[in-house]
């Protein structure tokens, strides 16, 4: 019951920071489930956002489910995914009643404007740190480069790359490399 | 009734955003739409708040609509339907997952996956600063201010792992840039 309730806490901690979508929550994740409370290990935070990003849904709560399911099974899972959507209801529930009056303080909507530069810092950290950590050879380290000029550049000049197209892609890339490998080494 | 269709809606947009966030907003414009829940004003309104507060867009989305349409009950159910979806589908992956991982097509698969997706990460950190450092509705204009201040608190946040032993915590990047952005901005 104690670590159910820890789960809540520490998920409602960690909802209460996920700005701008999701990715940056994947450093504050990293941060408290990996390094403080040693909940998941590196290995399993890196198939979270496999998992994460080839599944429907928010990133944000795809995490929490899965760190609540690995440590607590299905009760585990319901009190992670619940805790990280508390936050951001109360919030949003109050804006839709007090809606305008709270973006019209200038000094709030400007502090909103600097968490937008600690969110991008924060994606771009998770990023880095994910391409650290991978298995890095010749195949890996070109999908990587490919992937990252391609995402940057058509964002700069504004045109369109699916990204699951690129991840679907990229997955069969990976299965015939592994195919061909194998017929090689069978003859 | 209300919290049915709120239900069946949301549970839509829930079941086909794939990689979350701004990749969701053409199936919710097209849910909320079909529904008249929000004119497109308050969408493109709504869709810059749920950047600037916490939580995932298509929740805060779900929330906001519901609340308008049918109260806390309509914001609940609302909620509700948009993560049961990821809720179930992850279980049942996890699932999966344990049985099938150390399968060598498995891992050929994540072979090409991963590198993917961290580029992408890395793509989307790199570009939403570029965003961020240029003057809006002004074609490659830099914005020196907003650019002075990222570095300053990237040079903060990965600096101070250097010497400090954890480093600033990212929810600590979080509430320094808030304070940084009400002081200077």
């Amino acid at each position: 019951m104690l670590e159910l309730i820890e789960l809540f806490l520490t998920f409602a901690k960690i909802g209460m920071f996920t700005f701008g979508g999701g990715y940056a929550m994947i450093s504050i994740i990293d941060n408290i489930c990996v390094e403080e409370k040693k909940w998941i290990t590196e290995d399993e935070m890196m198939n979270i956002t496999v998992i994460s990003q080839s599944t429907p849904g928010p990133v944000a709560i795809n995490c929490s489910t899965f760190v609540g399911y690995k440590r607590r099974g299905f009760i585990g899972a319901i009190f992670a995914t619940v805790g990280v959507i508390v936050p951001s209801f109360i919030m949003i529930y109050l804006l839709s009643m007090f809606f305008s009056k709270f973006l019209e303080l200038s000094w709030v909507s400007n502090a909103f404007s600097g968490i937008k530069i600690a969110v991008g810092i924060l994606i771009l950290d998770a990023g880095v740190k994910m391409l650290k950590q991978m298995e890095k050879n010749k195949m890996t380290i070109a999908i990587a480069t490919i992937s990252l000029i391609l995402m940057v550049v058509s964002n700069v000049f504004v045109f369109n790359v699916s990204v699951t197209l690129l991840m679907a892609l990229s997955s069969i890339f990976g299965l015939v490399m592994f195919i061909i490998k194998k017929h090689q080494k069978g003859m | 009734m209300i919290y049915l269709e709120l239900f069946i809606g949301f549970l839509k947009v829930g079941l086909f955003s794939f990689g979350g966030g701004y990749a969701a907003i053409p199936v919710i414009r097209d849910v909320i739409n079909h529904y008249g829940w929000m004119n497109e004003d308050m969408l493109t309104y709504m869709i810059a708040v749920s950047e600037s507060t916490p939580g995932p867009i298509m929740v805060n989305l779900a929330t906001y609509a519901g609340s308008t349409q049918a109260g806390i009950i309509g914001a609940a159910v609302a909620t509700f339907a948009v993560v049961l979806p990821a809720f179930i589908m992850i279980v049942v992956a996890v699932a999966i997952m344990e049985k099938f991982i150390d399968n060598d097509y498995v891992q050929a698969v994540l072979q090409g996956l991963i590198p993917c997706i961290a580029a992408t990460i890395a793509a989307t950190g790199i570009y939403s600063i570029i965003n961020l450092c240029i003057v809006k509705n002004q074609k490659y204009m830099p914005d020196y201010k907003m650019m002075i201040l990222t570095i300053i608190l990237g040079t903060i946040y990965f600096g101070s792992r250097k010497f400090v032993k954890k480093g600033l915590s990212p929810i600590g990047l979080i509430a320094l840039s808030a304070v940084v952005g009400a002081i200077f901005l």
